[in-house]
């Protein structure tokens, strides 16, 4: 650990445990091709969804969590991931490509997104540059929030092993 | 549909029943976009990368690596190439006077 304190982003004001997802549309962006697509459409075809939202692509942080989650076999042990992320659809699929990631991501360069679920993070030196925190969200069919764990440091990966727990995967 | 700051209203045309398989700022794909919006027809848009390589959906859907590609699903037809995309938009919804110039020009040069 450092011996210094490392930046604390303090709470975040997203939806509660028992609250609703708010809903989006975004480009989905698959390992072929990208096309609007609703997160409530998503939700709808039934299970739990978890929506994972991780800062833009290119970041060590975004793909630190997302080679976590492919090598920990998230896309075959939970119902359903989506991830969303403050990136160009070109550098989303550029992404998936490069690592092998089997997940979708939506696409929100405006990160308009994050602003919804209150996770926003405005980076220092980079003018006019917003991204998500870190932040994963378990939704029911019903579009409620069932779990959540939001980053509060910067950086900050959640433990994998507690959040599999607390997700039921 | 072209929603930038609101995320709460979201709609979509996932159940469209026109799939619309295009390159941004392809010229042949936006002649298209052109008449199904003339024709007020549903589709929902997928886009593809620009490398032909990276387009394995459109020639699993279409046989071909070219776009704009259409999947109506209405009538069941898999269409490539802009001009037949266009004749067949027009023979199918069209009233006859809208597109006399598109059909006219000259069929391949599509990305």
């Amino acid at each position: 650990m450092a011996d210094f304190d490392v930046v604390d982003l303090g709470p975040a004001a997203h939806p509660a445990v028992g609250e609703s997802a708010p809903d989006f549309i975004r480009p989905l962006v698959t390992d072929e091709f990208w096309e609007d697509r609703t997160l409530s459409e998503l939700v709808a075809e039934g299970g739990q969804t978890i929506v994972v939202f991780t800062p833009m692509i290119g970041s060590f942080v975004g793909t630190y969590v997302w080679e976590e989650l492919r090598d920990r076999d998230w896309a075959e042990r939970a119902d359903r991931i989506v991830g969303v992320t403050a990136s160009t659809p070109y550098a989303v699929s550029a992404f998936i490509t490069e690592n092998d990631a089997p997940f979708d991501l939506f696409a929100d360069p405006a990160n308009d997104v994050a602003d919804a679920y209150g996770i926003p993070h405005d980076l220092d030196g980079m003018a006019g540059v917003s991204e998500p925190r870190v932040a994963f969200f378990a939704i029911d069919d019903d579009m409620v929030i069932t779990a959540s764990w939001v980053a509060t440091d910067w950086p900050e990966f959640p433990e994998y092993d507690e959040l599999e727990d607390e997700f039921g995967l | 549909m072209s929603d930038t700051t609101s995320v709460g209203d979201a709609t979509t045309g996932g159940e469209a029943p026109i799939t619309f398989y295009r390159l941004q700022a392809c010229p042949y794909c936006e002649r298209v976009a052109r008449l199904l919006e003339a024709f007020e027809l549903e589709y929902q848009s997928r886009f593809v990368e620009p490398l032909h390589s990276k387009r394995d959906v459109v020639k699993r859907v279409a046989g071909v690596r070219t776009v704009p590609v259409i999947v109506d699903n209405r009538t069941g037809v898999t269409m490539a190439e802009s001009a037949n995309i266009v004749e067949y938009l027009e023979s199918t919804y069209g009233s006859g006077d809208l597109s006399s110039s598109e059909t006219s020009a000259v069929a391949g040069g599509d990305d």
